[in-house]
């Protein structure tokens, strides 16, 4: 089972190596991970996906509790939180091709980030099975290169803050 | 104003510090030489670093403190990391103080720069590379609270040369700014309730008691519980001397070499109680067999413990101390006195019908009796024992009783050869009142023996009684029974290195004792000259430890001392 954990860390240097080397150390396996600034400047938050059993995620948490420098680890609960990815797509497009792709870009509301005599760079964001759903879509035309950001996550915003505990202590 | 380096013995020296073990170097200087200026924290000089390490963790576990070491950059650092890793693995508290080369010159490969904070990092519970001198006073005071607080273990401090030699106005923080270190302080009423009631409707309970209740100080309050409700008590490797051993609800010691009451008590309970134990693959052998009809209350202080291994019926996660009195207190008013009297009645049964055993054959000194001789001429006095690891550790752990708290320090959960003398050395540092015997191997013996030279110099004399097979023992049993006695590369021989002439070049006494007649004058002496002594036994290699639980099977596949056969291989 797939699982989506958000980590909010104290922005110290080897922050993110020490969170990374508890998977790797317990032979869990990461399948994608986004890391970036919140909206304190000490803190930061990873959105991690990880696939394993319920009773390894349990362990994944505790463990990840007890490193220092993390101020909280939940998971993002499925329909309970919001959880977008961002894609850029440089699709093959030859002149007789470019109509067909824009309109399916149309479709999913993807973006031309970039325009080429042959290609299209296509920017898409959306919840991860929107993205995986376009990309699907292109590749019979040709994929020349493709980058996604790993998945970022919040919880609703009617939600309660987890466990009812603050967001992290404040100094 | 003061120096880094000054700064950090300020700081040592207002977390109650009185001894630190370590080596200098280049990058550590400084240190070094405020050393040399004036501290009142006494530096025990080591001989290697790994020497140094397991001496500052000696000292943890015979004082209960935190040990600190110093080691230099580069490979000063990069020794330190099997201590390191064996504070981590037996929850051992250490703040290990390493130098690094100037901050400009991080990330150059210069010369003995070495990345220790990001080579420790599975292995420590923080690491901290100093990059302002201003905030050397906050971080040591974290790295104590963080090695000493909830489950205990090695933090690791790196200061760059250039930082230790900047100055800064020097003032030591009343707290700690960790807000995401918050180890549990409080006790769940109601788990404890539960588990009280679980453990009051038991029949055959059994506390499964683990090293952290040294750690967390609580040997007065499980001996209450125990007592109060007289339930039967089996200490792990790292629980021995957590309860006395003579005590008649003492039932031995769990997994792959205790004794088999001990495993069946596991093996049959109904109710586990793990007291700060983690279900370690040497306690359990094959985990689905491991006490298979128990319910499992399990304390701990550590909640990743919970359900890592066994699922608990009942978790308490808590600081052991307040839990195991607060248990106790539950369990005055629920428990039913007399109910567990057939099961006492059964276990001591067991302990009649299936003693530790071993053979007689042949000219050589067998192994057990040394611990044997060991434990008679050292009952009852102010006694710490250390051990290495192997054969010799396992019958230290089965002939050894022991009665104090923290009077039993070994390598449990690493396994580390060496381990024996320098954590000896740094017990005496602890205890210089204490007589301190280090049970050895003749392997284990030749991996860290160079600290002789740092027992007898520094005054921190210890007794070396070496269980002397002439091999690495406990593989060659490995070999013998599992491997077809294929012997490959567990030779040592019994005489090279002559280690009584051996521990007389490092100006410690040496006896040589090759006979029975022999072995307890040689002891005796050896105990009462108030020297460095080391007492090579020399015994019969053949000899294998039982019972055994071959790796990976269940208590009842035990194997027991081969009745009325040769002695194997
Ligand atoms: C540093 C290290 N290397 C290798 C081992 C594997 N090992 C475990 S016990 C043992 C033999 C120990 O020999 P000795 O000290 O003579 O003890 P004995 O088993 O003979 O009593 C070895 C090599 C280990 N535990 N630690
Ligand atoms: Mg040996």
């Amino acid at each position: 089972m797939k699982h989506t954990l958000s980590i909010l860390v104290e922005n110290r240097p080897g922050a993110l190596a020490r969170v990374v080397s508890m998977f790797r150390r317990r032979s869990f396996n990461i399948d994608s991970l986004a890391v970036g600034p919140t909206e304190r400047r000490d803190v930061s938050r990873i959105t991690l996906r990880v696939d394993c059993a319920d009773h390894a995620l349990s362990q994944i948490e505790k463990q990840i509790h007890k490193l220092v420098d993390v101020l909280r680890v939940n998971e993002l609960p499925p329909g309970e939180s919001v959880e977008r990815e961002l894609a850029l797509i440089n699709v093959a497009a030859p002149p007789s091709r470019r109509a067909e792709l824009l309109a399916l870009a149309e479709a999913f509301r993807a973006r031309v980030a970039d325009l080429g005599p042959d290609a299209i760079v296509f920017e898409i964001v959306g919840a991860p099975g929107e993205v995986d759903a376009f990309e699907e879509l292109v590749r019979p035309h040709g994929v020349k290169e493709l980058v996604r950001t790993g998945r970022i996550g919040l919880a609703r915003a009617a939600a309660p803050v987890p466990d009812g505990r603050p967001q992290y202590v404040l100094r | 104003m003061t120096n880094g380096a000054d700064a950090v013995l300020r700081s040592l020296e207002a977390e109650g510090v009185d001894v630190v073990f370590g080596i200098p170097g280049g990058a550590i200087l400084p240190i070094y030489d405020a050393l040399a200026r004036g501290t009142s924290i006494h530096h025990v000089l080591a001989r290697h670093e790994q020497g140094a390490g397991h001496m500052a963790e000696g000292y943890a576990r015979a004082s209960g403190r935190i040990g600190v070491a110093f080691a230099t950059s580069g490979p000063g650092a990069t020794n330190l990391v099997t201590p390191i890793a064996d504070a981590w693995m037996d929850s051992t508290p250490l703040v290990c103080i390493t130098g690094q080369v100037r901050s400009h010159l991080i990330g150059t490969d210069a010369f003995q720069e070495c990345d220790i904070t990001g080579i420790t990092i599975p292995i420590v519970k923080h690491s901290w590379l100093v990059q302002d001198v201003a905030e050397i006073p906050a971080i040591i005071k974290a790295a104590f609270h963080v090695a000493g607080t909830g489950r205990c273990g090695p933090v690791l401090v790196d200061i760059p040369r250039d930082i230790q030699e900047a100055l800064l106005e020097f003032t030591y923080p009343d707290v700690v700014d960790l807000p995401g270190w918050r180890p549990p302080k409080r006790v769940h009423a109601r788990q404890v309730r539960e588990a009280a009631r679980q453990l009051a409707e038991a029949e055959r309970p059994v506390l499964y008691v683990g090293g952290g209740v040294l750690n967390a100080h609580a040997t007065d309050e499980l001996l209450e519980l125990a007592q109060a409700a007289r339930l039967p008590v089996v200490t792990t490797l790292m629980a021995k001397s957590a309860f006395p051993e003579t005590h008649e609800l003492h039932f031995g010691w769990p997994g792959m070499h205790g004794p088999k009451w001990s495993n069946w008590a596991m093996n049959k309970c109904d109710v586990l109680v793990a007291v700060g134990s983690r279900f370690d693959d040497r306690v359990t052998g094959k985990l689905s067999a491991f006490a298979p009809g128990a319910t499992v209350i399990h304390l701990d202080v550590d909640s990743a413990e919970i359900d890592k291994l066994r699922y608990a019926d009942v978790p308490v996660v808590g600081p052991l101390k307040p839990v195991l009195a607060e248990l106790t207190r539950e369990l005055r008013e629920v428990a039913v006195p007399g109910s567990t009297e057939p099961w006492l009645a059964q276990l001591r049964e067991w302990r009649e019908q299936f003693p530790l055993r071993y053979g007689n054959e042949g000219e050589m000194l067998k192994p057990q009796p040394v611990l044997e001789a060991l434990q008679e001429l050292t009952v009852g006095s102010d006694v710490v024992f250390t051990t290495g690891v192997g054969q010799h550790q396992m019958w230290a752990m089965q002939y050894l009783l022991c009665d104090r708290p923290r009077t039993f320090i070994t390598s449990g959960g690493l396994g580390t050869m060496g381990y024996g003398i320098p954590a000896a050395i740094g017990a005496k540092a602890a205890r210089p009142e204490a007589t301190v015997v280090c049970v050895d191997g003749d392997g284990c013996f030749q991996m860290t023996c160079q600290e002789l030279a740092t027992s007898v110099l520094e005054d921190l004399p210890i007794v070396v009684v070496l269980v002397n097979n002439g091999s690495l023992g406990m593989v060659r049993q490995w070999q013998d029974m599992f491997f077809g006695e294929r012997f490959s590369q567990i030779e040592l021989t019994h005489h090279l290195p002559d280690y009584a002439a051996l521990a007389e070049a490092y100006g410690a006494r040496g006896f040589t004792v090759e006979s029975d007649d022999e072995l307890r004058p040689a002891l005796e002496e050896a105990l009462a000259c108030g020297r460095t002594a080391v007492v090579d036994c020399r015994v019969d290699a053949r000899e294998h430890c039982f019972p055994m639980i071959p790796a990976g099977a269940s208590a009842l596949q035990l194997v027991e001392y081969p009745d009325g056969q040769a002695v194997p291989a």
